[in-house]
């Protein structure tokens, strides 16, 4: 198991340093236009371009330029110039924000995707899988630039409900914290639990295929028993597997949208406003973040992977 | 042999409604299964013999399943049981062992865990630790070594063998009255496939389990059964016992699978070919006896398919379902020497 | 079973059939036809009915509407809201800002925009993912191990966020490498950028298949009979991944239609003076207060589009893997008879 961990760090290692480089060249090499003009944002000073000319070295050659920049990263010097604020400043204070927003929603979606990927799965073929999988198959066509102003018009501008949008911090007020939620959370949630709902549906319609579920019932358990402790406990394992990867890209740029349109003050936010204004370090920054939190997600999953999967945790261990 | 039959199988039909029309996998089946007795099902894949020991347990109803016939077990009748009625029966008065090993074990599940689930789903008041001694006892009664401590292997740590040792043991453990084993041997190695036939010889004898073996292979037959029925295409073909079957075979499909057979107590050992040929679709079935487009003893009478009759004075419980005169048959089951199939024409 | 009966009635002909007896999904094929010839009439409407072109600006003007007149924006900056037929179809779903741009003609060219960058975005995706899963199957060791691993490293990236950043920065910046220059406002930037990375979501089935698909005998068949490994993979595998391609690309228009609004969304995707629904979005949602519709309308005829090519996806699929039809009937013992037929349909198709 300890190697196997091991093993999973390297590799999460080896991702972050292949996005790094992606970072770099889709920054610095790719763009036409002077990479420290494009630092410097839309309406600067030619000082400013020639300062950040020589602080990041474009003179150098490439590695140089690459180490220069991944220093700058890991000393927090990645500063957006107009004003003059270190990147991960902004981004340390937009993470509660993000993940109120992220964690709410995935609880949301989880719940709720596999109660009705369940229910639609033991109940494949009659009325209620037909309007169950009607509902994922829309959820799952659902945008949430669609949703979310949609539910903003609704809820809070017809009907004052819920406020639209806006971050309130738990420690602050929790009842606020959630009444500003909900809608956000709902957006973001809608499109998962469709998704989770099919692909729990399918899994647990391959696995109601498998030998052993056909021995469960050979055995006499009852149908809920083969349905709960066989077919559900097995289609759980790939879905777990879903939920990591999609947390981490929920982290990681799936809720941004969401943030900017509730104007929730996150690093997706941070990250869109900066979109908004042409400014690379933010985004360059939390392009880093958010890969950091995929591939740590990638990498815990894995070892939760093993873990519920006597094969590959035994198997890891027995043949290498 | 006299006693009264303890389960007994009438007309048994089974079908499915698939998209390409009414699938009739079992088509009339009859057969009596008395304590202590073997009763071999053999065929290819597809001539419904999984399908009529499934169905026996309740396993093949689904809402495109229509089931018709008689299925009784002590008298009682199991095709109109209700759901709840067959899960009680199924594990603990009869149960069943599977083909393949490797995927009938929950793969995320200790394989004593899994027994105990058996136990415990009759038997809810068994203590974890009871279930767990029973398991171990289990496992000596099959001849797994190291009882104690296999019980707490996941199903992946098991070679087929052992897994299969395993299965028996889960089938065992609430003492059924019937076993069904579906293709036993099928996934194992041929060393590993006669242990395994030992055990099952053995486990009859010593508990007087009647007993429903599933097999394609009819040298599989030949070590345990007392009785044999051969399908094909859903239905009975020829039944009889085992020397009759054995000696003196009826039906041409039925000298297909001796002449294909290895056989030892030969002066030549020889393995005439397959039988050439698929067997046929049962959405597409050819008008008359299902088996005349592989037969090359095919006449014109064969466009009519014939009951399953006894046809030899001598042998009132051996019948079949073919035209052919018994001495045709005994002049035309001869090929090289043996009993066979000669290849069509 | 004669050959001609197996011809009448060939696997496409069969899965055609099965997919016009799923009337939701003819029904939805027939939304998006009319969803196809509605952005296709924007010339029409724009210079006919409208008078107007997509980013026509009518800041100061006034329309007559049943022979009143009306500001196109009022001086507190309000767009004119839905005149419907009015204005003789001028400002017919009302104008879209305080530009006081001509919200239908809009709506029209953006989908236009928005299916041309889904449809190309899909199209090269796939085309990509057929040349890899090819190229595994050719040349198998390590060149498949190698492609194996990258679409893996792509599918663990934040996808999203570094198709913003590189959205961002060749919107910034355009593009360079050798001979290929991409100015910063082409619609080339969203279309690469989504197809590349959605190019793993197709390529690791379509890889999975081919490496399955050369197990298969008829491939061994034909490498018995001296056929060259490139005709091989384009004469025997190529044909046998059509059922998975179209499946896959469907669902892929979808897929990248979603990509490209959210990119345009947050203004790293589609750069004016070009417009999708995926901008226009964002312009409307600053009016959400006083005009809903500007915001809503185009979210919807992108929901809409994904929605209908979402559910002929699905349906294709069922349609083109009948096995995978059945197995979701739960029939649960009927597989070994399955079998059987199914083998016997393959072996009448090679």
């Amino acid at each position: 198991m300890t190697r196997f961990i091991v093993r999973r760090l390297v590799g999460m290692v080896a991702v972050l340093f292949a996005v790094s480089v992606i970072v770099f060249v889709v920054f610095m090499v790719l763009p036409k236009q002077n990479p420290a003009q494009s630092l410097a944002g839309k309406n600067a000073t030619p000082l400013l371009v020639k300062n950040i000319e020589a602080e990041w070295g474009f003179d150098d050659s490439l590695p140089q330029q690459y180490l220069t920049m991944m220093k700058k990263v890991f000393t927090g010097e990645l500063i957006q110039y107009e004003p003059r604020i270190p990147v991960d400043d902004r981004i340390v204070e937009g993470i509660p924000a993000t993940f109120s927003l992220a964690i709410g929603a995935a609880l949301i979606w989880l719940f709720f995707g596999l109660l009705l990927g369940y229910l639609s799965a033991i109940r494949a073929g009659g009325w209620l899988d037909r309007i169950l999988t009607g509902f994922s198959i829309a959820g799952i066509s659902i945008p949430v630039f669609f949703l979310g102003p949609v539910l903003i018009y609704f809820f809070s501008n017809k009907f004052e409900i819920f406020p639209n949008g806006q971050y309130v911090p738990f420690s602050e007020d929790p009842t606020e914290w959630l009444k500003h939620l909900i809608l956000p959370w709902f957006t973001l949630a809608v499109l998962s639990i469709g998704f989770y709902s099919r692909v729990l549906r399918s899994n647990m319609l391959d696995v109601m295929n498998e030998d052993y579920v056909r021995t469960a019932r050979a055995k006499g358990l009852s149908e809920r028993q083969v349905m709960t402790r066989h077919v559900l406990r097995n289609s759980l394992i790939p879905v777990i597997t879903l939920f990591g990867l999609d947390f981490g890209a929920t982290i990681a740029g799936t809720a941004i949208i969401t943030e900017a349109i509730f104007s929730i003050d996150g690093v997706g936010n941070y990250a869109a406003e900066a979109v908004a204004k042409f400014e690379l370090p933010p985004i360059m920054g939390v392009a880093l973040y958010g890969a950091f939190f995929v591939v740590l997600l990638n990498t815990i999953v894995d070892v939760v992977y093993a873990y519920l999967d006597p094969r590959v945790r035994l198997g890891e261990s027995a043949s290498e | 042999m006299s006693q009264a039959p303890l389960l007994s199988v009438r007309d048994l039909r089974v079908g499915f409604a698939t998209e390409g029309g009414v699938v009739q996998a079992v088509d009339g089946v009859s057969f009596d299964l008395r304590p202590g007795e073997v009763l071999a099902i053999v065929g290819e894949s597809g001539s419904g013999k999984s399908v009529t020991a499934q169905t026996i347990i309740g396993l093949t109803r689904a809402n495109n399943a229509r089931i018709e016939g008689s299925v009784k077990l002590d008298g009682e009748e199991l095709t109109e049981a209700s759901d709840a009625e067959m899960r009680l029966l199924r594990g603990e008065k009869v149960a069943m062992v599977f083909q393949d090993p490797m995927t009938s074990f929950n793969p995320v599940y200790r394989i004593g865990d899994q027994i105990v689930e058996a136990i415990r789903a009759h038997r809810p008041d068994t203590s974890k630790q009871q279930g767990k001694a029973r398991v171990v006892e289990l496992f000596e009664a099959v001849g797994i070594p190291k009882a104690e401590q296999r019980v707490d292997d996941y199903p992946h740590e098991f070679s087929g063998g052992m897994r299969q040792r395993a299965m028996i043991a889960m089938a065992l453990a609430l003492e059924p009255e019937v076993l069904i084993a579906d293709e036993p041997t099928t996934a194992l190695d041929v060393t590993i496939q006669a242990q395994i036939l030992d055990l099952l010889e053995q486990l009859n004898r010593e508990r007087n389990l009647a007993t429903i073996l599933i097999t394609h292979d009819l040298g599989v037959v030949a070590e345990v059964a007392d009785r044999v029925l051969v399908m094909y295409a859903g239905k009975v073909v020829e039944q009889g016992t085992l020397d009759e079957i054995f000696y003196d075979p009826q039906h041409p499909y039925t000298w297909g699978l001796l002449g294909s057979l290895t056989r030892i107590d030969r002066p030549r050992p020889h393995r005439l070919p397959q039988i050439a040929g698929q067997p046929p679709s049962l959405l597409d079935l050819p008008e008359g006896c299902p088996f005349r487009p592989r037969c090359p003893h095919e006449f014109g009478k064969c466009s009519e398919y014939p009951g399953l009759d006894a046809r030899l004075s001598e042998e009132p419980d051996h019948r079949d379902r073919c035209w052919l005169t018994p001495e045709e048959k005994r002049e035309k089951r001869q090929v090289e020497g043996q009993i066979g199939l000669e290849a069509p024409r | 079973m004669s050959e001609e009966a197996t011809a009448e009635r060939g696997p496409w002909a069969l899965a055609l059939r099965r997919f016009f007896r799923n009337r939701l999904a003819v029904a939805f094929l027939g939304v998006f036809v009319l969803i196809v010839v509605f952005v296709l009439a924007a010339p029409l409407w724009a210079n006919h009915v409208a008078d107007t072109g997509p980013n026509q600006e009518h800041t100061v003007e006034q329309i007559t509407v049943d022979g009143e007149k009306k500001d196109v924006v009022s001086p507190e900056g309000k767009p004119i809201g839905p005149q419907w037929f009015g204005a003789d179809g001028k400002f017919f779903l009302g104008a879209d800002s305080r530009l006081g741009r001509d919200e239908m003609v809009r709506l029209m060219y953006g989908g236009r925009t928005s299916l041309l960058v889904g449809i190309s975005a899909a199209l090269i995706a796939t085309f990509l993912a057929i040349v890899l899963g090819l190229m595994a199957g050719y040349f198998r060791g390590w060149v498949d191990s190698f492609i194996a691993r990258m679409l893996d490293v792509i599918w663990s990236l934040p996808v999203f966020l570094i198709g913003l950043s590189v959205g961002i920065a060749l919107a910034v910046g355009g593009l360079k490498i050798g001979p290929l220059e991409l100015s910063s406002g082409s619609l080339w930037n969203p279309i690469l950028i989504i197809s590349i990375f959605t190019v793993p979501y197709i390529a690791r089935p379509i890889r999975g298949e081919v490496l399955a698909l050369s197990e298969k005998e008829f491939v061994e068949a034909a490498i018995a009979q001296g056929a060259s490994p490139l005709r091989v993979m384009f004469g025997e595998i190529l044909p046998n991944l059509a059922s998975t391609v179209i499946v896959f690309f469907t669902l892929m228009i979808a897929n990248s239609m979603l990509f490209e609004a959210g990119l345009s969304f947050l203004g790293a995707g589609v750069q004016p003076p070009n417009s999708s629904w995926g901008t226009m979005i964002t312009v409307g949602v600053d009016l959400l207060r006083i005009q809903p519709l500007l915001a809503i309308l185009p979210g919807l005829m992108i929901t809409l589009t994904v929605l209908s090519l979402n559910i002929v996806g699905d349906a294709l699929r069922d349609a083109l893997d009948p096995r995978g039809k059945a197995r979701m009937d739960a029939a649960l013992q009927f597989e070994a008879q399955a079998g059987t037929v199914s083998t016997e349909a393959g072996a009448a198709r090679s």
